[in-house]
């Protein structure tokens, strides 16, 4: 039976890993390489790692640290931030990580999505979004408005009508990253979660809001997810992966 | 010395790491010569059959993979590498295929609410027979998997392992004589999969009579 999978997510700011709310006070928690073979060892089933300031600062991704994680890490991983072109993919792929994560590129220029898959293949693209719930039902259908560059821009993009565009284009798995539960360890947002899951053909990740094992559970019974990120609540040292695992009811897991 | 073929066909880089961090010295080829010259070879592979395929054909490596294979050199296939092995695929309306195995390469067909394709992710091998490359890895173990294609080999006798996924079994590994061919991705597969390469640095390509 295909298990679910447990992702944690490495948020790299100038080579620390760092987390805040909402992209707000972000705090530091220490080396992302140490950090992902400290997951990997522990048992998590991918990684996935974010140069969070690439976008922002206009540079490239920082190539060292994806060849750096796939030196230490046996297990799949995607590299997200600063991904502007399809050389940008391939430097990363060539790096060693298994999977591209392309957020605020394919809003803006939606075909590289399917450049991506034709290149690389689809199980290499994945889409990652951050919707936002929103009262304008007539607007947004599913309740749920995409936004962009670090939840600062709306798009006018419905969410689920975006999920179901971005995998007829080639996404091979969806991130769906709720900007109303990011950061606050209150539970995924199960709604948005379900809503992509039963309208794409292709994997949903649950990620914004873990906090205990008990809404990975959720993620998966509730939300149809098939995988779920999570990041503050074990970089703080709360949980672990081993942790969350030995804790969680009712959903398959990877047992190592 | 350990040979990965690469014939343009994904991203050899994970399959040469995880070699380099057994200790193993991993030498990269495209070519007919570097097959031939190989004493253990590895073919992974990620992609499409029919583009796999022209890439080999004009490289002359079919012919090259064929005549190493019948030499005995212990052979690993890998995803698209597995695949390619049998005698054809369904993908791309049809692709002829290196016919080294008996069987064909079909289409998975999973059913119920949560049948994705491709099948992504971590599902355990249900191993059918003893083999060297298994040594030390538990019945059930979870490898990673990432594939809309599975084989389906003519002779029972070649299975080596079995998957379930959303209401189908198919065959996630097969051996014959000196080749091993999984579907799922032992590079990628944690310490398990690291053991069932290691295994397979030490195997002799001899498949051992089964009792």
């Amino acid at each position: 039976m295909l298990t679910f999978r447990i992702i944690p997510c490495l948020d790299v700011r100038n080579r620390r890993v760092t987390k805040g709310v909402k992209f707000q006070n972000n705090i530091d928690l220490g080396d992302p390489v140490e950090m992902a073979a400290r997951y990997y060892e522990d048992g998590c089933d991918e990684l996935v790692v974010y140069d969070i300031t690439a976008s922002a600062e206009r540079r490239p991704i920082d190539i060292g640290i994806v060849r750096d994680v796939a030196s230490v890490v046996r297990i799949p991983f995607a590299v997200g931030g600063g991904i502007s072109s399809l050389d940008d993919m391939r430097r990363v792929l060539l790096a060693g990580a298994e999977k591209v994560s392309v957020n605020s590129l394919a809003i803006s220029n939606p075909q590289v999505i399917a450049d991506g898959a034709k290149a690389f293949g689809s199980q290499c693209i994945v889409l990652g979004m951050d919707p936002v719930r929103t009262p304008d039902l007539e607007k947004f259908p599913s309740g749920y408005e995409i936004t962009a560059r670090g939840f600062r821009v709306r798009t006018g993009l419905d969410a689920v009508e975006w999920a179901k565009r971005a995998a007829d284009l080639g996404a091979g798995e969806i991130v769906v990253n709720s900007v109303d539960a990011d950061g606050t360890r209150a539970g995924f947002d199960l709604e948005i979660t379900r809503k992509i899951a039963d309208a794409v053909g292709v994997p949903v990740i649950a990620s914004g809001g873990a906090g205990k094992p008990e809404h990975l559970d959720a993620a998966w019974r509730d939300g149809h997810a098939d995988a779920a990120i999570v990041a503050g609540m074990i970089h703080t040292g709360e949980w672990t992966v081993s942790g969350i695992k030995a804790a969680m009811r009712g959903v398959p897991l990877r047992r190592t | 010395m350990l040979t990965i073929i690469d014939y343009n066909a994904g991203n050899l880089t994970s399959v040469r790491l995880a070699f380099e961090a057994l200790g193993a010295e991993a030498k990269v080829v495209s070519d007919a010569a570097g097959v031939a010259a190989a004493d253990r070879l590895v073919f992974p592979g990620v992609g499409a059959a029919a583009a796999a395929m022209d890439n080999l054909r004009r490289a002359g490596l079919d012919t090259a993979i064929r005549a190493a294979i019948a030499a005995g050199v212990p052979f690993l296939g890998i995803c698209l590498g597995t695949q390619i092995l049998f005698e054809r695929s369904d993908e791309d309306g049809g692709t002829e295929t290196l016919g080294i195995l008996p069987g064909t390469v079909r289409r998975l067909a999973p059913t119920g609410p949560r049948a994705k394709i491709p099948h992504m992710g971590w599902n355990q091998a249900i191993i059918r027979k003893k083999h060297p490359v298994l040594d030390s890895i538990r019945d059930g173990s979870d490898f990673y998997f990432v594939h809309s294609y599975y084989v389906a080999p003519a002779n029972g006798a070649d299975i080596l392992c079995e998957t379930e996924y959303a209401g189908q079994t198919f065959t996630s590994a097969v051996a014959r004589g000196n080749v091993v061919a999984t579907q799922f991705h032992a590079e990628k597969s944690g310490r398990t999969g690291l053991r069932l390469l290691e295994n397979f640095l030490r195997w002799d390509g001899k498949e051992p009579e089964q009792c």
